[in-house]
């Protein structure tokens, strides 16, 4: 198996004002850009849309119930979206909205007693209906996954090198030297200096910027077509954040791989996701690219979300979301955000709207009056005037 | 918050001053008697201060020692060194009867809203602990928790219920309203947001606003969510390592910040703005915070600063006034930062020869000398390029 080269040529500024010296250099070092603001954005803007055209995952109308004494809870309520080639999808939610649960489902590593209906198709064929050797094969070669905590993803007892190695064995019939060899590239790949002498070591050697840099070479080893990435940087403070993320879309880069990223922090997808889905309740109530959907929310809770964050330029008070996210035992008629809702009226409470397209066709919302949203200058002042009101 | 007694309005400067604090973590080894094999310096030679109905925002990345400086503050750690006095008074030397009586003035609200209330206690009783252990206990107990919970935006008929029965947010609110409950003039806020969801942190911002607003309180905020800290502070001090790096106010330290870890810190946070995001330029550090066991000499920050020098090894740089109470420990303040940009991203390829292993450092750096030469601000050595 060929490993593509770490840089790919088209990701580079293209025509550098610096001259081919210049030029040179920045194919060789990402992390340096030129100071030129627009130029940069166009580049970056470029590198950013290189998205393929072919599908490699698609979900269908997921749902995901856990029976337990109190009811069913239905964690997960018609998830749809689709993953194309090289593309960065970024599923955003409060904890308990269902997008871990809908991750952990395409990967296939839900408990047994887990009630999943509905389509998950990688390339065109179901993985739900395979058989568990079948998915056994698809699952961290095909599709692969990177944890929040990786002290806890890891084995303790195993070295960073056996672990990696392991990963390729179990996939290929290759030799463990081979595999080992593999295994310090990867190393090599995500940044750790001293590979070879890195494979010996155990997760606990690792500081956490390391081990989830092994973490991202461990889902990486076998050149996947997806990567399912859940919280990766939640544990690790901003400045190691900052880095992984940047190896996270260089190895993706390299690998022509596509992510699904998923997080609660809003300026991590900001930063890197193509398309943004947002989650409330089990359901996707927001779906777009991911300028529309920060600039031009068509959901109230999105724009509630936007309105909560403290933001640079402002120093009023914050517009929080009144109430509390709902049991899903037990959720409410109609849709599910509306006794949080400012915008709330009647056909909220008894109907719950279906995802659909809004102003344009690419930009899907679930509410009864996204025209409304549309319509304000600034989308999250509704909340401000609700709390302000309360006050 | 009047109706505390004043016992001495003796001449003090700040309401919470914090002088040179030390604090340090005996590490031991095995064997029979547990000998002292070294120290984890947490907090090395700390001063800051806090005036009555300020915020003063903590920042810092996990293991810089800004817990570890609000318990010390408390007094729920010993310090190893250095003078903490509220109100002019030294509280490290007090006897344990004496700090009872100093904490109804000097409350802490904890991180996380799950383990810092007893599950095995109704609210009425967490909050009224606190008043029973000082003594206030009186027969309308009852209503002055009530009002508490009110004034946290709970109902008081919530009162008898259980923690596990509210939300995190609630909790947290729980928590603030038991610190309310002696009337304290300063309140150390350990992260009391980090574990809410977005939606929720926003109400608990507000609430600790309108607090502040209403009862006069001075908080100690500790935080290490750089959005939060500008929102609700009115100073920062940004902690690396045991060490107070930068100190001034919210304006200067987040328009003009001067000390390069800040500078890389404010740039590496990611911001909810999908074009601002893209187009902006990253400090990208290199390498993770070194440890505490063994911290380096001179400059704590130089392992990992683009601009370090000789000099930064050899000695530790005092904090300098860049006017106005901004306090810089650097040899070589950050003034342009677009320029800084530029060099940290030249120095971190210095560093970094990986990525194809049969690329040579050498011929590495034979291209970042290309760079520099085109790019016409190789005035000698890149660190002090930008500087």
């Amino acid at each position: 198996m060929t490993v593509p080269p770490t840089t790919p040529p088209d990701d580079v500024p293209g025509g550098s004002v610096y001259g081919p010296a210049a030029e040179e250099a920045t194919e060789l070092f990402q992390i340096y850009e030129p100071p030129d603001g627009a130029e940069l954005a166009a580049a970056r803007g470029k590198s950013i849309s290189s998205v393929g055209s072919v599908e490699v995952l698609k979900v269908e109308d997921l749902t995901v119930g856990f029976p337990t004494e109190d009811g069913l809870v239905r964690a997960v309520r018609g998830v749809s979206y689709s993953l194309h080639e090289r593309e960065v999808l970024g599923i955003v939610g409060e904890s308990g909205s269902g997008k871990s649960v809908s991750s952990m489902a395409v990967m296939g590593l839900l408990p047994k007693g887990a009630r999943i209906t509905g389509d998950i198709s990688f390339r065109g064929t179901n993985i739900l209906s395979m058989s568990k050797q079948e998915q056994r094969s698809l699952r961290g070669r095909k599709i692969a996954m990177i944890f929040q905590d990786p002290m806890t993803a890891m084995n303790p007892v195993y070295t960073v090198g056996f672990q990696l190695a392991e990963a390729v064995l179990s996939h290929e019939v290759m030799s463990k030297k081979a595999a080992m060899a593999r295994a310090e590239e990867m190393l090599n790949l995500v940044g750790i200096p001293q590979p070879k002498e890195r494979l010996n070591s155990y997760p606990h050697e690792f500081s956490g910027g390391m081990r989830q840099r092994a973490m991202i070479a461990m889902a990486v080893i076998n050149n996947p077509d997806v990567i399912i990435a859940d919280e990766p940087t939640t544990a690790l403070d901003v400045t190691v954040q900052a880095q992984i993320l940047e190896k996270l879309i260089e190895v993706k880069d390299a690998f022509n791989a596509a992510i699904v990223l998923i997080t609660h922090d809003l300026g991590v997808v900001a930063g890197m996701a193509h398309r943004t889905l947002v989650m409330y309740a089990g359901r996707p109530v927001e779906l777009g690219k991911t300028e529309d959907v920060f600039y031009s929310p068509r959901m109230p809770y999105t724009a509630g979300l936007l309105g909560s964050i403290p933001s640079a330029g402002e120093t009023g008070r914050l517009r929080p979301i009144t109430g509390a996210p709902p049991s899903l035992i037990n959720l409410p008629d109609g849709c599910p955000f509306s006794p949080r809702c400012p915008l709330a009226t009647d056909i909220c409470r008894t109907v719950e709207p279906e995802l659909a397209p809004t102003d344009a066709p690419d930009h899907l919302g679930a509410c009864h009056h996204w025209d409304r949203l549309a319509a304000a200058p600034d989308p999250t002042a509704f909340f401000r005037t609700e709390s302000e009101a309360r006050r | 918050m009047s109706a505390q007694a004043v016992p001495t309005p003796s001449s003090y400067e700040h309401l919470l001053d914090v002088h040179d604090l030390v604090m340090e973590f005996p590490v031991k080894g095995g064997g029979i008697f547990r000998k002292v094999i070294g120290k984890v310096q947490a907090v090395s030679g700390v001063t800051m201060y806090l005036d009555a109905g300020e915020t003063l925002g903590v920042v810092g990345e996990s293991g810089c020692g800004k817990s570890t400086t609000g318990r010390a503050i408390l007094q729920l750690h010993k310090p190893t060194s250095g003078s903490v006095t509220l109100r002019g008074k030294e509280l490290t030397t007090m006897s344990n009867e004496d700090l009872r009586g100093v904490r109804r003035n000097l409350q802490i609200v904890f991180q996380d809203p799950y383990a810092s209330l007893n599950p095995k206690m109704p609210v009425n009783d967490i909050i009224g602990e606190a008043l029973k252990i000082h003594g206030l206990w009186e027969k309308d107990g009852l209503d002055r928790v009530g009002d508490l919970l009110k004034l946290v935006g709970l109902s008081p008929e919530h009162g008898n219920r259980y923690p596990h029965e509210f939300s995190g947010g609630q909790r947290q609110r729980i928590g603030i309203a038991r610190a309310l409950a002696l009337e304290p003039e300063v309140l150390i806020l350990d992260e009391p947001v980090s574990a809410l969801d977005v939606s929720v942190q926003a109400g608990v911002v507000n609430l600790l606003e309108d607090l502040q607003d209403t009862l006069g309180l001075a908080y100690f905020f500790i935080a290490h969510d750089l959005s939060v800290i500008r929102h609700i502070s009115d100073r920062i001090a940004v902690m690396y390592l045991g060490k107070v790096v930068e100190t001034g106010t919210r304006d200067a330290v987040y328009n003009e910040p001067k000390h390069p870890y800040t500078v890389a810190l404010l740039s590496a946070a990611p911001e909810a703005d999908p074009n601002s995001e893209r187009s902006r330029q990253r400090i990208m550090l290199t390498g993770d915070v070194p440890s505490p066991l063994n911290p380096p000499s001179g400059c704590r920050f130089r392992t990992r600063c683009w601009k370090a020098q000789d000099i930064c090894a050899a000695e530790e740089p005092p904090p300098i006034d860049h006017g106005g109470g901004h306090l810089v420990a650097c040899h070589f303040p950050v003034t342009d930062i677009s320029k800084e940009t530029a060099s940290a991203a030249l120095h971190a390829a210095r560093g970094f020869s990986s990525g194809d292993p049969r690329e040579g450092r050498q011929e590495a750096l034979r291209r970042v000398e290309s760079v520099e030469s085109a790019l016409d601000i190789a005035k000698g050595p890149v660190g002090g390029g930008g500087g």
